[in-house]
């Protein structure tokens, strides 16, 4: 680990200003950032500690009910209370499964809400600087692409970059369409969850539309239509404390078979959470049966391109996507 | 008093003692290697090859040496003289790398040293490796995961009886399969470290050693320096499976450090060298051809193995070890070669030879037992050997058939279905597999001191070590069972070359090796406290001959009167004695001609769940029977087993070190992405001790059960795996997409 300097902001827009300056990062949990320094990956000369937020900005480490019945999410919550928190785990009970299906009980304790969104990919190459890696250095090169690559991406991938985004919480913010709130130095902003990754194209080193100093403050989201429910599935090697190999958030109304407003995001298979709007237009409206739903996984991985060694996971994400509804409407 | 004396105090053997070092570890104060913090110490971190195969063209240090706190940076040209190993007669001067570091400038594996940086601090030294600027003349490497025997090389025939090409040529029924285990890389949670000091004329070197007199040997050779001049210090292990029982480079480079700084020096090996710089369970590819009659008795058995080796050293993972002797078998054959490629060494892992080589050759039992239409248990009953055919020799003690009847009893084997996806709970589908284990039993060369205080208590001293698997504990209970001191009584020092020569923690022979000795040294420490009681002109004693008095329960007492004992401790004292001492010595079985085949035996009976809607392949449940002998401990015993059996779980389902081929990295060097069993993925496991004694190998009877547990579990996942699934795995680890590429959308 190099060197640098270490502040904890004292207000949002004290924290704007440090975090502006030229290799500058915020800390909240840690759980990335330090374990990318440890291994030289990040090398940041100025570290803006906001967990000091806390206490000074309402709201920013609570998790609090809209006046228009929606959820408020501080971006300093932990992991581990937001999956716990009571009104998560029972009407936004995706959210809460897909936090408590990643990492390990002790890191969720560390992880928070803004953090998570910006978790770094666990490609291996990316994490060893011995290795050229176009997300670290553009233009260097991207050994994944006909390397150990069983983990990367099979849709949204570049000649640049096959990296997967590795968080379980934002695909399941993606399947509840969250509102991402930012703070600049021109003020606040909202951004739309399906507009706030970015695909990694000719430019993998930029990951989302966070310009130098923004900083997420709070992730909101609409209040369900009644009859809502939501489930997480992810399908992986083992257990427990691993990455997904794919998995699915599944968020509709129900009645009977019958699905309304459904919402489909998978994660282990895209460079960034994949929303699946065209297997959502098979669904829609239907009656849950397996033909459909058939169609419905054939449609979302239409545009899949495997790597060379993970080829299988263009029908594990047919699976889990035709799994997951099944159980939303309780068929499995 | 008399009373107490009446009682015989309850033998401690065989019970579910807890550790007698358990709460040093849980409340944080057992000093592992790393913990030891010397008195100006300095921090050294290697820097390792970016390259697979070549040579370094340059190695600048300038920029290194100018970051602030580093002292040193070592490298080819200036580390001075480190010198090799002499030839080694029989089984001593062990190492696996055997190059000493930076001895020349060719690069053989990613990752290899190529100088090492030492500083005030750890950060320091780590930022001065990273300022190290090294550049290459690469040369094309090979890690390929192909194993082929080199042109112009032919096989090793190891063992062989009968005629295994005849025989297999005309059998009717037979199976031909080749079977590939992967580089696995040994993750205990305790990095390697050594903390080197120098007082200027001699080492003491604190490392994380499962065999300190071997590394002491070795240490001293390659520092030139007397073997007196150096001590070994291991007194806690977190573990090693055998990657920490030879030397490895890095303990060089921190004795050499210290030397020329004249400081000590701390060297932790990071998680990410633990990948590339301290051995691995070598890369695997078996040929096993087993053939037999319609009825199932066997004919023939041919195995050969390939093992993937560093381009410097022979490491032959014995692939064979227990195929000559687990079944009757006219014809065998037993043969193996090295296949070089640009990897580290390859060392000893858990069950090295047998738990690969099991997986093979009992994979391909169940496979003809699938051919031949039979139960796979009956036919392993069908084939048990009345005596061991390689050796012709009969066993010490093998129940085997013992093992597999008690395991399908407690498995409910008797409901199993042959048909493949024929079981079903709760909308699973269910395998279930068996596969049997064996490892050898043996004796190393072992010393013991022990002294009986006059307070009562009892102190054993072995230059042995405590890997983790209770060493402590079980040395604690043979003193307490012999002398009759209360457990807690019992101080037990281990893991330093100043104590009496121990056996090295590894072959699972640690137990065995050490009771006779112990015993022994018990023994004379209580004559001593007879002779000093007899001899004495006063006391209950006083005047009676040897002959007339006994010890019993730590008391000295007339012949057969338990009323007339006196506690030793007291005996000592009324003589004005501190302490009585005795020492034991016993000799090594192991390399020995032998005169009796002593190995120990088990079967593994699991059972998985297969989900092929999401392709979730779980293992649910295994019953473990194991005949090792007598069991000291069985707490200690059945967390061994327990332990191994999750590992097993790991080797069937998880653990692969993957090279990247365009560099030869290992790639998957961290523990998020090199897979092991996770608690959740833990089945629940069912471990029973069958407990016959094994008196020919010490007088307790206990063989060794640190690595019989990790035997079998494999192949029994992979046959339980093809029962579900209908698809058999031949190259582990077994992965969804092996699962996938059969299976219909269910």
């Amino acid at each position: 680990m190099e060197l640098f300097e270490y502040s904890q902001a004292a207000s949002t827009e004290a924290a704007v200003k440090s975090g502006s300056a030229t290799g500058a990062r915020f800390i909240a949990g840690g759980t990335t950032l330090v374990d990318l320094m440890k291994l030289g990956v990040e090398t940041p000369q100025r570290v803006v500690d906001v967990n000091s937020l806390a206490g000074k900005v309402p709201g920013i480490d609570t998790v609090d009910v809209t006046p228009e019945g929606g959820l408020r999410i501080g971006a300093l919550v932990r992991n581990a209370d937001l999956a716990h928190h009571q009104t998560v785990a029972s009407h936004y009970a995706v959210l809460s499964q897909a936090l408590l299906s990643g990492a390990s009980a002790q890191l969720r304790n560390m992880a928070t809400t803004g953090g998570n969104l910006l978790q770094r990919t666990r490609c291996v190459y990316f994490r060893d600087t011995a290795f050229p890696c176009n997300k670290r250095e553009p233009g260097s090169g991207c050994p994944a692409i006909g390397g150990v690559n069983r983990m990367m991406a099979i849709l949204g991938t570049s000649d640049q970059c096959i990296a997967t985004n590795p968080s379980d919480m934002n695909v399941a913010l993606t399947a509840l369409e969250a509102t991402i709130h930012i703070q600049g130095a021109k003020g606040e902003r909202a951004v739309p969850i399906h507009e706030f990754f970015l695909l990694p194209g000719t430019t993998p080193h930029k990951e989302n539309v966070l310009e130098p100093g923004e900083l997420i403050t709070f992730v909101t989201l609409a209040k369900p239509a009644a009859g809502t429910r939501s489930v997480y599935l992810k399908l992986r090697d083992r257990a427990s404390y691993e990455f997904a190999l794919s998995s699915a958030a599944v968020v509709a109304q129900v009645e009977g078979k019958r699905l309304k407003n459904v919402r489909i995001a998978m994660g282990g298979v895209g460079t960034r959470p994949w929303r699946m709007v065209e297997a959502e237009h098979v669904l829609e409206g239907h009656e849950v049966e397996d033909g459909n739903l058939r169609k419905a996984a054939e449609a979302a991985l239409r545009a899949a391109k495997p790597q060379s060694e993970n080829g299988f996971k263009v029908e594990l994400a047919k699976r889990c996507l035709v799994h997951a509804v099944k159980q939303l409407v309780e068929l499995a | 008093m008399a009373g107490v004396a009446e009682t015989a105090m309850e033998s401690v053997i065989g019970k579910p003692v807890p550790r007698v070092d358990g709460p040093l570890k849980v409340s944080g104060t057992a000093r592992y290697t790393s913990d030891h913090n010397l008195e100006g110490m300095l921090y050294a971190v290697p820097v390792c090859a970016t390259i697979a195969k070549g040579r370094i063209r340059s190695l600048n240090v300038a920029a290194a040496e100018s970051v602030r706190g580093v002292k040193a940076v070592y490298h080819r040209e200036n580390i001075g003289k480190v010198f090799r190993t002499a030839p080694a007669m029989g089984f001593s001067l062990m190492s696996d790398e055997r190059r000493p570091p930076f001895e020349d400038d060719v690069i053989r594996y990613w990752g290899q040293y190529v100088a090492v940086v030492v500083a005030e601090t750890f950060q320091q030294a780590q930022a001065g490796a990273a300022a190290v600027q090294v550049s290459y003349d690469a040369e094309p490497h090979d890690v390929s995961t192909e194993l082929a025997l080199p042109a112009g090389e032919s096989l090793r025939e190891e063992s062989k009886r009968g005629d295994v090409a005849a025989a297999f040529a005309s059998a009717p029924v037979k199976i031909d399969a080749t079977y590939v285990t992967p580089a696995e890389t040994h993750n205990p949670i305790e990095l390697h470290a050594s903390v080197a000091a120098w007082d200027g004329q001699s080492f003491t070197l604190y490392e994380t050693s499962q065999a300190v007199w071997n590394q002491r040997e070795v240490l001293a050779q390659m520092l030139g320096v007397p073997l007196d001049n150096v001590r070994v210090i291991s007194r806690f292990l977190g573990s090693g499976f055998g990657g920490k029982l030879w030397p490895w480079p890095h303990s060089v480079l921190a004795a050499v450090a210290a030397r020329k700084l004249n400081r000590p020096v701390k060297l932790v090996v990071s998680r990410r060298m633990m990948f590339q710089n301290v051995g691995h369970r070598p890369l695997t590819q078996q040929r096993v051809r087993v053939s037999a009659k319609a009825d199932g008795t066997l004919l023939s058995l041919d195995h050969e193995a390939l093992n993937h080796t560093a381009i410097l050293d022979d490491f032959s993972e014995g692939c064979g070890e227990a195929t000559g002797y687990l079944y009757s078998v006219p014809n065998v054959r037993i043969a193996s070669a090295l296949v070089r490629r640009n990897v580290g060494s390859a060392t000893a892992m858990r069950g090295p030879g047998a738990v690969p080589g099991l997986y093979a050759t009992e994979s391909a039992m169940d496979e003809l037992a699938v051919a031949l239409k039979m139960d796979p248990v009956a036919l392993r009953l069908k084939n048990e050997p009345k005596l061991d055919e390689s050796l012709g020799l009969p066993f010490s003690s093998r129940h085997m058939v013992e093992c597999l009847q008690v395991g399908a009893e407690k498995f409910g084997w008797a409901r199993r279905t042959p048909q493949v996806g024929s079981m079903k709970a709760d909308g699973k589908t269910l395998g279930w597999g068996v596969a049997v284990a064996s490892w050898i039993a043996a004796r190393f060369d072992c010393e013991a001191k022990v002294e009986l205080r006059a307070d009562g208590s009892a102190r054993v001293a072995c230059g042995t070590q405590d890997v983790g698997t209770g060493t402590y504990t079980v040395l604690a209970q043979v003193v307490a069972d012999k002398a009759g001191v209360p457990l807690d009584r019992v101080e037990v020092v281990l893991g330093d070359t100043t104590l009496p020569p121990g056996p090295i923690s590894g072959g699972s022979m640690v137990t065995s090796s050490m009771i006779p000795a112990v015993g022994d040294a018990t023994r004379q420490a209580i004559e001593t406290v007879l002779l000093a009681a007899t001899s004495s002109k006063t006391g209950p004693f006083a005047g009676k001959k040897r002959g007339e008095v006994e010890f019993a329960n730590g008391r000295v007492q007339l012949k057969g009167d338990a009323s007339s004992g006196v506690g030793f401790g007291e005996v000592l004292a009324a003589q004005n004695l501190s302490v009585a001492t005795g020492s034991g010595k016993s000799g090594a079985t192991f390399g020995a001609k032998p005169t009796v085949s002593q190995h120990s035996f088990g079967a593994q009976f699991v059972e998985v769940t297969w989900q092929p809607e999401i392709a979730r392949l779980r293992v649910s449940r295994v019953v473990t029977v194991i005949d090792a002998g007598r069991v000291l401990n069985l707490r200690a015993g059945r967390n061994q087993i327990e332990g191994a059996v999750m590992m097993g779980v790991g080797m069937a389902m998880f653990e692969q070190t993957e090279y990247d081929h365009k560099t030869g990295a290992t790639i998957n060097n961290s523990l998020a992405d090199y897979l092991m069993t996770t608690h959740a993925d833990a089945p629940s496991v069912d471990v029973t001790f069958l407990d016959y004694p094994d008196l020919t190998l010490n007088e307790y009877g206990a063989r060794g059960i640190g690595e019989i547990g990790l035997a079998g579990v494999a192949p029994a996942i992979t046959a339980a795996v093809y029962h579900a699934t209908g698809v058999r795995v031949r190259r582990l680890p077994i992965r969804i997409e092996d699962l996938l590429a059969n299976q219909k959308l269910a």
